[in-house]
């Protein structure tokens, strides 16, 4: 594939994309862990949500 | 299943994790084809292989509308229909639509230099981008930065609707004053001026970027109800500690 003469633009075009997008979904992934850990640890310190009290 | 059944967080999580999959699989396929045929794509007869960029630079673009254009009708979700999930969906779109309007803006100047031979000017359909992320900036602050979380999404949903009126400003930009950008060329009145061979891997490169973005909101969606509900079971210990 022969990008011609504007070659760096193209690339660095991509490369921002690819970065901006695997920056999105690392801290997608980083965060919905950090969210279990923290919820796994409440409820096994026996802290509970209203909704799953019983009356 | 009636839509007002996803208005309950644990029943929309449960929905979530089965879809998700599909999702991600969905998109890492569409991406992978729209690449292929973006990267193989003819070169344009007077921009050459620069044309490359618009295959990134114009799903960003509308994108970064759509994530607006959502987050105002969750905005009046919040606001108006007091919907438990409206607001969790405002406060998810507005990371990631931030994320393709500055996907937008960088790749667009990208391509401007060879071809304009200007990385910015300060023409209508730039400057009303470059408000758009602006507008997605403050969105995100009063998001993190209010100390409660309602008053905060109030005050989001607000800005939301004010800034919706930047988004034909944006689309209709082009026709109103006079720029150096081009003119609507794909969803245009007489058809699209792109050729086929171009077009089609646009498309595909679109429908990729938009299952991404469905994908991402699910999931930042998941992830703010996981904060919410540790946020409140948090509140619940306190005031046991307390009373």
């Amino acid at each position: 594939m022969n990008l011609g003469p504007h070659a760096d633009f193209i690339v660095a075009a991509y490369a921002v994309t690819l970065f901006v997008v695997a920056a999105l979904i690392a801290w997608v992934l980083l965060d919905y862990s950090a969210q279990r850990r923290i919820l796994g640890d409440l409820e096994e310190r026996g802290v509970t949500r209203r909704s799953r009290r019983k009356g | 299943m009636a839509v007002i059944d996803l208005a309950n967080p644990t029943r929309f999580l449960r929905i979530v994790d089965r879809v998700l999959p599909w999702l991600i699989g969905a998109t890492v396929f569409l991406l992978a084809v729209g690449l292929y045929r973006a990267l193989n794509a003819p070169d344009d007869y007077q921009q050459g292989a620069t044309v490359k960029i618009m295959f990134l630079h114009v799903p960003a673009a509308w994108l970064g509308m759509f994530g607006w254009a959502l987050m105002s009708v969750a905005a009046l979700g919040t606001l108006v229909w007091r919907h438990p999930l409206a607001d969790v969906s405002g406060k998810a779109v507005a990371p990631i639509g931030a994320a393709f309007t500055f996907i937008c803006l960088v790749t667009g100047s990208l391509w401007g230099r060879p071809t304009w031979g200007t990385y910015w000017v300060w023409d209508a359909r730039l400057t009303s981008m470059l408000v758009l992320l602006l507008l997605y900036l403050g969105v995100l602050a009063l998001y993190w930065t209010a100390e409660d979380p309602g008053r905060g999404a109030r005050a989001a949903a607000i800005l939301s609707l004010v800034g919706a009126v930047n988004l034909p400003i944006i689309k209709f930009s082009v026709d109103w004053w006079n720029t150096l950008h081009q003119p609507a060329s794909v969803f245009r009145i007489g058809g699209s001026t792109i050729d086929p061979s171009l077009l089609t891997p646009l498309l595909i490169m679109a429908l990729a970027f938009t299952l991404l973005f469905v994908t991402l909101h699910l999931a930042v969606m998941r992830n703010e109800i996981l904060r919410r509900r540790i946020r409140s079971m948090r509140l619940m210990q306190a005031q046991e500690v307390h009373a």
